[in-house]
């Protein structure tokens, strides 16, 4: 090998490494449902949040979240100033963070059309609190664009969100999240 | 010549295990930032109630809403047992209070004092917010209306249909100056367009003072003065003074508090307050307020 041939060689790597394929992924609209109605509550305790903010680093399988809690929306006015006031004091703790990754980031061609199952593993921070959270996902790779879905339940006493009893025959323990998000490639 | 090659590429290599490594705990969601864009925001939650106690907040209902509120108010605590300190006897106030924008609400109310109805409408130009072009303060106004519902005191003298209504206008300037305190100040003048003696004013300005300390998530201390400037006749009548605890629970909103008058409108209580706050004429009272959704808010699925 002489001295031209490593020399493109080099070059072709690091070029491969930066703009082979995009490494990362993101979307700032993504949309996380929370449910926390319980199940002998007569109406929905639900909030929508469209304006989630979501980076996928698949070069390590890096996945992280971050939401502002103002951000959700509730059918009935009441409810979303109760959420904000009284459960997740978005005043105190505007955002909600997730930071983790793809632990069989390995098994997903990115550069390939497909459905990929995940697992993600990470660190959830909500309320000031922080717990681990584990949940299986789906990735759909579509035309350079990344689909990701999951769903997992947190308890809510582990954020220190406390239900009062008068109130818990309608909001659950419990709080079931589901994520989606549409990442696109990130230019950078 | 060689050699220097493969320092090149080690070198390289190095670069790129080094950015690799980095990429491992590097915060991702800095790389797309921008959501700190700094925007004009509606700060909420001054009141949990769009009234103080007696007098309106500088809360509004939310858009498609409606306040149920049913308003008690017991008979003075120093008639002692006898009256088991005014529970006995009770007066109250039925409303309807409805959200149509973000600032504008109207309502209207019966009570049992004197049978009078009244109506407002209550607007708010300006939100206080954080932001660009924000504003520290809300400023809202109130225009209401009252119709006394008893029977002419002398049905044989020639009685007019205004003379049962009295109007008040009312500006209220408020900020809640942290999670916990809110404070408000509200000029009022009410017009009433037949008094009782001559010598009486149609016109009375008050200017009431409220607020607000939150002392847990759920539980409230507010109080609620009016002090009439001009017009306060000059015996028998006193400043309106209301001082309680804001207590929310799920879907209700209870405002347990002590008061020195009986209306429960703004012309009842400015004007015709005739209990003396520091000797214990003082009334027990209860407002209940239920919030419904009766328009359902846009929520895509």
């Amino acid at each position: 090998m002489n001295m031209k041939n490593n020399f493109l060689l080099a070059a072709t790597l690091l070029f491969l490494a930066t703009t082979g394929f995009a490494q990362k992924f993101y979307t700032k609209s993504g949309k996380i449902d929370f449910d926390a109605t319980s199940a002998s509550s007569p109406e929905k305790i639900e909030g929508v949040n469209r304006t989630a903010t979501c980076v996928v680093d698949t070069k390590t399988g890096a996945i992280q979240f971050a939401v502002l809690m103002k951000g959700f929306a509730f059918e009935r006015a009441l409810m979303e100033e109760h959420f904000n006031e009284n459960y997740v004091e978005s005043h105190k703790f505007p955002k909600a963070e997730f930071k983790g990754t793809i632990t069989n980031n390995e098994t997903v061609n990115y550069s390939k059309d497909g459905t990929y199952s995940v697992t993600v593993k990470g660190k959830l921070t909500m309320h000031g609190e922080t717990k681990d959270v584990e949940t299986q996902g789906k990735l759909v790779i579509q035309g350079g664009k990344v689909n990701a879905n999951a769903s997992f339940n947190v308890l809510l006493s582990d954020f220190k969100i406390a239900i009062p009893g008068l109130v818990a025959d309608k909001v659950s323990k419990t709080a079931k999240i589901i994520v989606s998000c549409s990442l696109e490639p990130l230019k950078s | 010549m060689k050699k220097l090659s493969h320092y090149c590429i080690t070198g390289l290599f190095l670069l790129l295990f080094t950015i690799h490594l980095s990429a491992q705990d590097e915060d991702l969601l800095k790389l797309v930032g921008g959501e700190e864009k700094p925007t004009k925001e509606r700060i909420k939650y001054a009141f949990k109630s769009p009234r103080v106690i007696n007098s309106h907040s500088m809360e509004f209902l939310n858009p498609g809403t409606m306040d149920f509120r049913i308003l008690h108010r017991f008979g003075q605590l120093d008639q002692g047992y006898k009256n088991f300190f005014g529970l006995d006897q009770a007066s109250m106030r039925m409303g309807f209070d409805f959200g149509i924008l973000q600032n504008l609400m109207v309502g209207v109310g019966r009570s049992t004092y004197k049978k009078e109805l009244d109506a407002f409408i209550k607007y708010a130009p300006v939100r206080q917010s954080t932001g660009p072009w924000s504003s520290p303060v809300t400023f809202a106004l109130v225009s209401g209306i009252t119709m006394d519902g008893l029977e002419w005191a002398d049905p044989n003298r020639k009685n007019f249909f205004t003379s049962k209504l009295a109007y008040y206008f009312q500006a209220i300037i408020g900020r809640k100056f942290s999670e916990a305190f809110t404070l408000q100040v509200s000029p009022t003048m009410v017009h009433k367009n037949l008094v009782q003696l001559q010598t009486d004013p149609n016109n009375i300005y008050a200017i009431g003072v409220g607020g607000r300390l939150k002392l847990s998530q759920r539980i409230a201390f507010t109080w609620d003065y009016s002090h009439v400037i001009i017009g306060m006749p000059d015996s028998g009548y006193y400043h309106p003074l209301s001082v309680g605890l804001d207590i929310e629970t799920g879907g209700h909103v209870f405002q347990l508090h002590f008061s020195n008058s009986t209306g429960m409108n703004e012309r009842a209580f400015i004007t015709e307050t005739t209990g003396q706050f520091g000797k214990g004429e003082v009334r027990f009272g209860f407002n209940l307020s239920r919030v419904f959704q009766i328009k359902k808010k846009k929520h895509q699925k």
